[in-house]
């Protein structure tokens, strides 16, 4: 950043409300390294009550979208299922293959379940709240880089189900755990290009300057979500959440079909206890992100925030509304469960690179150039942020209309191609073939042919003949 | 042979294809899909889920709730009686013989003066029904001549071991009716065993309770439950 400053002194002259958004506005001034400590011993034991609660909860959930009870019978409503699960699988034998790596193999898992809880340090839980004599936010810690940090430590955690189905010396959990890497990498692309929009509208990365952005009203109070202008993103994310999470209908790397269990077949007892903890709490992490970038954070829903002049979204209030918005995505991730199936590798790997990148990259263009004609890069006045949108808009109908043209065009061609000719001769590559649906056969060849006609025999032939009969 | 296959032009056998329909008539009577629905095709699966998660669940919590069964459901066997507590069962065997999974035992014995438990000549001094073997085609009652043998709409036949699933005379009998006696006693005086079945006989006459009564008072009642732990 210094170096653009420098090195463009005529942008930063430009932009100067860009460059001084760029810092956190989280405020952790008054807050000791104890404290830290104390509020991550919290943030750690929300998130593990919360896993409790959600495996709880998407098995009732599910269960009633199939028009059944679900778990019901061990505590009111059946809450301490998880809990009766949990405890069966700590005492269940701990295996250990003999093909294992063996300190891989022990690794993996501790990978993937400690940094599943990192990403959370950087999510805003609610505002400043006063703490054993202390005022300091609800939330862990804030770097101008943030949301990067959460990316980061994502790709990192794809060192765990890589290794973990590499050190198994095993072959299902090795593909599965190249499956899981390659879809965490490469729905992390189209992840993080749509975030990029979102921190084109921010003009910051960090988390708690993110949410503040989106606190600032358009008009009776609505407050400007991201989930509005950035829709798109809105649905990039949502799509991509769930690939990277490996949630159904994107959890081809455990497809118990194709794969056994996939990277995580071999392990069992605590080991698989920390892969479902750090696949869980992975789902709690995109959750409270997307609440975070696009639904306004910690701050209360619309009719709410105008009470009191905006105090129902500070203090401890923030935490009812973000946990309430976080889930609401858990929610849609159950749904989705209930609702889809599976879908195909190559499905899966063509919607990630042939569409949602592709299309998340023409959408970051179109957000930039949105976002340079608000901030006056293409002239000063509102008509250039009125021409900005209509120039793109009549790209997006150009691109629409070429895109419906190219699969018409397609469409023309495979029909071409399935067309069945009227007649077929069955023989015609010197073997029976039935014929297909539509056509109608050629009358086959017979086996034998008609006699040739016999020729006249030759004279010379009748003179000797008729030489031999006079002899005899 | 392909003429035959190919749809498109109708076999000389068959008549030709009747004319065309209006395509409401085609269509089942539903209406074509407007364009909302059209729309949202691709994704109606979620509406379905959606909309499922609030209709009733349609799970019977079976051990607190118990439905009831249909009116003429196979459960467990009962051995009947008559009105006045004699054993219906006569000790045919017929309900054996006719068990295809070879799940009834019978041993008959004869009524003896001073032990009667059926009107008749004999009675089924042995009754067992192997709950492991039978499988409630409900052959026996078909076969047995007296009604003695019925099912009840009992289902809950379960255990962990052979023995109690294996049921004895004294399990199988239908439990003493509201003002039945306990057998062994002997016939309403004056009937005979026809009478019995004629249903000439609504009750235990003074006669035969005065009679169980002192037999009780004779034996300490031991004698009324002889029938029901017969030993093997």
């Amino acid at each position: 950043m210094s170096y653009a400053l420098t090195a463009y002194p005529e942008l930063v002259a430009a932009a100067p409300a860009l460059v001084t958004n760029d810092l956190p506005v989280a405020d952790f001034s008054d807050t000791p390294i104890w404290l830290s400590f104390v509020k991550a011993a919290l943030l750690f034991v929300y998130l593990m009550i919360s896993m409790v609660l959600v495996i709880w909860f998407e098995r009732r959930v599910i269960g009633r979208m199939q028009q059944r009870p679900g778990p019901n019978r061990l505590g009111p409503l059946g809450l301490l299922q998880t809990l009766a699960d949990g405890i069966k699988l700590f005492l269940k034998e701990d295996i250990t293959p003999k093909n294992a790596d063996k300190v891989m193999y022990v690794a993996a898992p501790l990978i993937v379940a400690c940094l599943a809880f990192v990403s959370f340090a950087i999510i805003p839980l609610g505002g400043d709240v006063r703490m054993f004599g202390h005022t300091t936010p609800l939330q862990l810690t804030d770097t101008p880089v943030a949301v990067l940090l959460v990316l980061a430590v994502a790709g990192v955690g794809a060192y765990g189900f890589v290794l973990a189905g590499w050190s198994s010396g095993s072959t299902y959990p090795l593909l599965g755990g190249l499956r899981s890497t390659a879809q965490v990498i490469s729905y992390e692309i189209a992840m993080g290009l749509s975030l990029v929009a979102v921190f084109l509208y921010a003009g910051s990365m960090s988390t708690s300057q993110i949410v503040a952005a989106q606190s600032q009203t358009w008009f009776l109070g609505i407050p400007s979500w991201y989930v509005v202008p950035l829709f798109f993103s809105f649905v990039v994310y949502v799509i991509t959440m769930v690939g990277e999470t490996n949630r159904l209908p994107f959890d081809l790397a455990e497809g118990e079909g194709e794969l056994g269990g996939g990277f995580h077949t071999e392990y069992s007892s605590m080991k698989f206890a920390m892969f479902f903890l750090g696949e869980y709490i992975n789902m709690f992490t995109v959750a409270a992100l997307a609440t975070t970038l696009f639904l306004g954070g910690f701050h209360a829903p619309w009719p709410l925030n105008l009470i009191g002049d905006g105090m129902l979204s500070e203090g401890w209030w923030g935490l009812l509304w973000f946990t309430l918005k976080m889930w609401f995505f858990l929610w849609v991730f159950v749904w989705l469960r209930g609702s889809l199936p599976r879908v195909r590798y190559d499905q899966f790997m063509n919607l990630g690179w042939k569409l949602l990148i592709p299309l998340s990259l023409v959408w970051v263009v179109a957000v930039m150039m949105i976002r340079a004609a608000q901030e006056g890069y293409f002239g000063d006045g509102r008509w250039t942020t009125v021409a900005t949108l209509v120039i793109i808009g009549v790209f997006v109908l150009l691109g629409i209309f070429l895109w419906d043209r190219r699969a018409q065009m397609r469409q023309a061609e495979r029909e071409e191609q399935m067309a069945v000719p009227p007649e077929v001769d069955p023989f015609a590559d010197g073997y029976p073939v039935p014929p297909l649906p539509g056509q109608k056969l050629v009358e086959p060849r017979r086996g034998v042919g008609p006699a040739e006609p016999v020729a006249a025999r030759s004279q010379a032939d009748q003179t000797d003949t008729d030489t031999e009969e006079r002899r005899g | 042979m392909a003429d035959q296959t190919d749809p498109t032009t109708p076999s000389r056998r068959e008549p030709a294809p009747a004319p065309a329909r209006p395509d409401s008539d085609r269509a089942g009577g539903r209406k074509e899909p407007g364009l909302l629905e059209q729309l949202f095709a691709p994704v109606a699966g979620f509406g379905v889920t959606f909309a499922t998660q609030f209709r009733k669940v349609a799970t019977t919590e079976y051990p607190e709730k118990k439905r009831p069964t249909a009116a003429r459901f196979h459960g467990r066997h009962q051995l009947n009686r008559h009105p006045d507590g004699l054993e219906k069962c006569v000790g045919c065997e017929l309900c054996a013989w006719a068990c295809p999974a070879d799940a009834i035992y019978v041993e008959g014995a004869d009524n003896i003066e001073g032990a009667r438990f059926s009107p008749g000549e004999r009675y089924g001094r042995v009754y067992q029904i192997n709950y492991l073997r039978c499988i409630f085609c409900g052959l026996c009652i078909e076969a047995c001549p007296t009604r003695a043998l019925t099912m009840t709409n009992e289902y809950e036949l379960t255990d962990n071991r052979r023995a109690p699933l294996i049921y004895e005379k004294h399990q199988l009998l239908a439990p003493l009716g509201q003002d039945m006696v306990a057998p062994p006693f002997p016939m309403a005086e004056g009937m005979e065993e026809r009478d019995y079945y004629r249903g000439q006989v609504t009750g235990p006459t003074q006669e035969q309770k005065d009679y169980v009564a002192d037999r009780d008072a004779r034996t300490d009642g031991r004698e009324g439950r002889t029938t029901e732990e017969v030993p093997r």
